[in-house]
């Protein structure tokens, strides 16, 4: 009890002190918005409409605010919510209950109890716009070269004035040559517009070869309605030399989009020559062992959600193992009951893919699973402004040549290569010499099968993971093995290749649809010529 | 003994419930109003459908427990047309003539429909048809609830132009009669407008198409030379995902080529990874991100008859909600649900969108909808960035077209006429 006195008797003082450091806090709050009316205008700007929004974004600009940078990143980025109940914004980079909310004027922090509380500071395209040109402005001025020569390539066709002053300030300092080059097309594409006669001549010089779109844009003004038909002649000359290298690495991208193309034909076709080539089994259910690899991917995906960009490589065996597992399954249960009996064959794997499609429709849904892209295989490397290749693409070329190779090596090297070999050219002969011609069977078809659920990988990265992916592949897979020549792995590669570069190449002038058809009649008049497609197995045993 | 009791109760338990589950039936059979059900449930279109058809479900519900229609309970038969055309047709008639239901709502595609027209027709029935599509129709037994191209197309590419000053266009689609017909729609549209035949580009892939690396090149292309340039896409289905992956991957940002789709919603997008996506847009007449109390609530009761707080809501189930509620009025102002008294009486009712307005039913049997542009976010979601002012009537034949821009559509007495032309004062009398 004596104890408690002094307590009680302290109390209001305690609870004096705590008001005065409220206030006191409150009051340097208030200041820390007072001493920058600016970010506090900006603040009430932010949480309204799309309009005021982009006020509040061009205000920090022309005010020249040192956080500027800062807070149009955040914005950019998503990082940037305001609280619904005061409108406060807080720097949030997870939005996730107990993540640290930081607020954007005093850099208090706060813990997130209900995400709900907080909404996202949105853009529309106009201010993606307005934001990204500013930011390269600001970029100009980067320690960093890449982000200088960024900057510029995006103010390429649209400098202002001051831009301009700083980057002929810039020139002369600039250590890199390559963003000196680019400098120096800006500042002549801005003198192409606003420069005399003389200054325009210059321009066109420097600019000559080069492939960024303003640059084109820009001459092609000009060769049109110059003033002076000197300058005119010179524009359409650059013009001309300009079109003509477009026109050249137009017909290289051409050919890498017919090679990528080409390369998932092969990949959806090769377990297919295995199967239907090597073994002559018709399997129409091999678009739906492709399905079961993606969906394959999309589990693993599932299974390893922070690592997605080990997913993909846990996948490709993964996938390989489910599909083969499957494809003995099958064969095991059905198709060796029907060797020999093509049209039995057909109808009894038709009604497998029918049964394996609703079982996916019932174990995932009818809807598409999304398989996101990892990190590495997204984006593209530009190798100049006109042409650049796609990753996922360049990887996919390379994993089908790796699958094809792979495959070779498995046939031509192994013991089991070497068995199936002997099986498929002379069964009766191979089964003499002590092969176990059934265990080689089902191990064939596991293989075509595994190679399938391989491809699905890959296709899962390209398109839909739906219940009917695999009915969207299975007409080229045959087309491309019947082309190539039965039996043979070389003409399943030649031929997917080929199908794929013909089919973008008449894609241009005659539409994808009638590409498509174009290719299939095609294809119908060479199997009219040379029934055994393009490299048929020779000898005896082939015909059996 | 023990088990023998509990047996014997069971049994008890058992042929009561028998009972009461043959009275329900026998009740059922006397004393409903039947409302039919026609939505893929296999097959491809099964993707789609299936939403809608719980949608129905869960509205009859909904229905029932404040009570049911003119004092009888509401009864859901569901039928399964398996993404099959002809069996639409078939279905219809046996909804209709064997399951006796006083309303259909139903179908996706335009040629699911177009089965079903000369069977409602025949045994004058009434359809609500839920989906956004390319006009140039108006029958007397058909309700059409989701968007006419005056009230998503046109608006979008109006949008386009006054707001983002686009000035070249790309016309995708997918090679079938909604894209054909509403890019012609669009084609002469925008000549009117004043744009230039070379700066229209119109491409068409097969369904399911899958490999977008020319095309996306080529309207890359296309919108390097200086001018802004948007693709107003009427791809459908599937084969949006790795046209919009291949956008991703190419580095088409929305800022440089917005695309603007009238056929991809949250549904759709909800089995894509929506990242690279972020801006694209898409025209509709409702999104789930609406800030209203009735979506609010049509939400939370979505969720809960689903079982499942990550379901979306989309434009065709709003036109459902909104298609339901108005024959349920029409119903009620009729006194009866006799399809010929419901024909008439619906005309002129108004009931609440779950956009925070009203919708109205047309005498061309096209209702009033606002019209709005949603931007993707990258949760799925669109952030709506343009809407009318007010509600837009759906024109049931486009005034851009030749051969269509005389003709009108108007079901009440005296005209009582899908396809009236005011030029030379007929009737056509053609049944669509």
């Amino acid at each position: 009890m004596p104890m408690s006195r002094p307590v009680v008797r302290l109390l209001p003082f305690f609870a004096l002190w705590m008001l005065v450091t409220l206030l006191l806090s409150l009051s340097l709050d208030a200041r820390s918005a007072e001493q920058d009316p600016t970010l506090a205008h900006v603040s009430t700007l932010l949480v309204k409409k799309f309009d005021d929004k982009a006020k509040a974004v061009a205000l920090l600009v022309e005010t020249n605010h040192p956080r500027t940078e800062e807070i149009l990143r955040l914005i950019q980025d998503g990082e940037l919510y305001y609280r619904k109940n005061d409108n406060r914004l807080f720097n949030i980079p997870v939005a996730e209950t107990g993540a640290q909310a930081v607020d954007l004027l005093d850099a208090s922090a706060i813990t997130i109890e209900k995400t709900r509380e907080f909404k996202k500071v949105t853009l529309n395209n106009l201010m993606r716009g307005q934001i990204g040109l500013a930011l390269a402005e600001i970029g100009l001025k980067s320690e960093d070269p890449a982000q200088r020569e960024a900057a510029v390539r995006k103010l390429l066709g649209e400098l202002s004035d001051e831009s301009v002053a700083v980057l002929r300030k810039r020139i002369g300092a600039e250590p890199v040559s390559a963003v000196r080059d680019l400098i120096q097309v800006a500042l002549a594409v801005n003198d192409l517009r606003n420069g005399d006669e003389v200054a325009r001549l210059q321009a066109i010089e420097r600019v000559e070869g080069s492939l960024e779109s303003p640059v084109r844009t820009a001459l092609t003004q000009v060769a049109e309605s110059d003033v002076s038909p000197v300058v005119k002649q010179k524009a359409q000359l650059a013009l001309n030399g300009i079109d003509e290298q477009i026109r050249l690495y137009g017909m290289v991208e051409t050919l890498y989009f017919g090679i990528s193309l080409g390369s998932v034909l092969v990949l959806a076709g090769i377990g297919l020559a295995i199967t239907f080539g090597v073994m002559g089994v018709i399997n129409m259910a091999h678009g739906e062992l492709i399905m079961l690899g993606a969906y394959t991917t999309y589990v693993v995906q599932q299974l390893m959600p922070n690592h997605l960009g080990a997913s993909i490589l846990v996948a490709i065996p993964a996938a390989f193992m489910v599909s083969a597992l499957v494809g003995v399954a099958i064969e095991r249960g059905v198709i060796r009951f029907l060797y020999g009996r093509p049209l039995e064959t057909l109808l009894a794997t038709f009604g497998i893919s029918l049964i394996l499609q609703q079982a996916v429709r019932s174990v995932f849904s009818p809807l598409n699973r999304s398989v996101s892209t990892p990190e590495w295989m997204s984006g593209m490397v530009e190798i100049n402004p006109v042409l650049s290749l796609t990753l996922s693409r360049l990887y996919i070329i390379l994993f089908c040549l790796l699958v094809f190779v792979a495959l070779v090596m498995v046939l031509k090297r192994t013991p089991l290569g070497l068995q199936v070999r002997a099986v498929s050219q002379n069964r009766a002969m191979a089964r003499a010499m002590g092969v176990r011609s059934k265990w080689v069977d089902a191990m064939t078809f596991g293989l075509g099968s595994g190679v399938a659920g391989v491809a699905g990988v890959a296709l899962s990265q390209l398109t839909n993971v739906g219940p009917n992916l695999g009915q969207a592949y299975i007409i080229d897979s045959f087309m491309v093995v019947v082309f190539g020549g039965v039996g043979n792995l070389w003409g399943t590669l030649v031929a997917g290749l080929s199908l794929g570069i013909a089919n973008k190449v008449l894609e241009p002038w005659a539409g994808a649809v009638l590409a498509k058809i174009l290719v299939l009649v095609f294809i119908i008049l060479f199997i009219q010529k040379r029934p055994r497609g393009l490299f048929p197995q020779r000898g005896r045993a082939a015909e059996g | 003994m023990k088990t023998k009791a509990s047996k014997s109760a069971v049994i008890g338990t058992l042929s009561a419930l028998a009972l009461s589950v043959s009275m329900n039936v026998a009740v059922a059979a006397e004393d409903t109003i039947k409302v039919g059900i026609l939505h893929s449930l296999s097959g491809t279109m099964a993707i789609s459908e299936t939403t809608l058809k719980d949608t129905m479900l869960m509205l009859i519900e909904e229905q029932n427990k404040k009570g049911g229609l003119l004092g009888k309970q509401l009864e859901a038969v569901v039928v399964d047309p398996a993404s099959n055309w002809p069996l639409f047709a078939e279905k219809a008639r046996e909804l209709i003539e064997k399951n006796g239901v006083d309303a259909i709502f139903g179908a996706w595609t335009s040629v699911s429909r177009k089965s079903v027209l000369p069977v409602v027709e025949e045994l004058d029935s009434i359809m609500f048809y839920p989906v956004q599509y390319e006009g140039e129709e108006s029958s007397k037994n058909v309700f059409y609830t989701g968007a006419a191209p005056n009230q998503q197309a046109v608006p979008a590419v109006d949008y386009l132009m006054n707001d983002l000053g686009v000035e070249r266009w790309v016309l995708a689609g997918t090679d079938y009669v909604y894209p054909r017909t509403t890019n012609k729609i669009l084609e002469a549209y925008l000549k009117a407008k004043g744009v230039a035949a070379e700066d229209i580009m119109i491409n068409y892939t097969p369904f399911g198409h899958s490999d977008w690396q020319s095309i996306v090149s080529d309207i890359k292309k296309f919108g390097a030379e200086g001018k802004k340039t948007a693709v107003v896409s009427t791809i459908n289905g599937d084969a949006n995902v790795p046209f919009y992956k291949e956008l991703g991957s190419q580095g088409v940002a929305a800022g440089d080529i917005p695309v603007v789709a009238f056929s991809v919603g949250e549904e759709e997008l909800s089995g894509i990874d929506t990242a690279p996506l972020v801006g694209h847009l898409a025209a509709w007449n409702y999104f789930m991100s609406v800030d209203s109390e009735t979506n609010d609530s049509f939400i939370d009761g979505w969720h809960a008859y689903t079982k499942d707080d990550k379901r979306v809501s989309n434009d065709p189930m709003e036109a459902h909600y909104i298609g339901f509620n108005m024959w349920v009025e029409a119903v009620k102002k009729a006194g009866t649900t006799d399809a010929k008294a419901v024909q008439e009486s619906i005309i002129g009712v108004a009931v609440p969108n779950l956009t925070g307005g009203y919708s109205t039913m047309m005498p061309n049997h096209h209702i009033t909808k606002p019209v709005m542009i949603g931007e993707i976010q990258d949760d799925g979601q669109f952030e709506v960035v343009w809407q009318t002012s007010g509600t837009v009537a759906g024109d049931a034949w486009s005034d851009y077209l030749e051969g269509s821009k005389d003709i009108i559509s108007d079901w009440r007495a005296p005209l009582s006429c899908g396809n009236y032309n005011v030029k030379t004062a007929k009737c056509s009398g053609q049944n669509f």
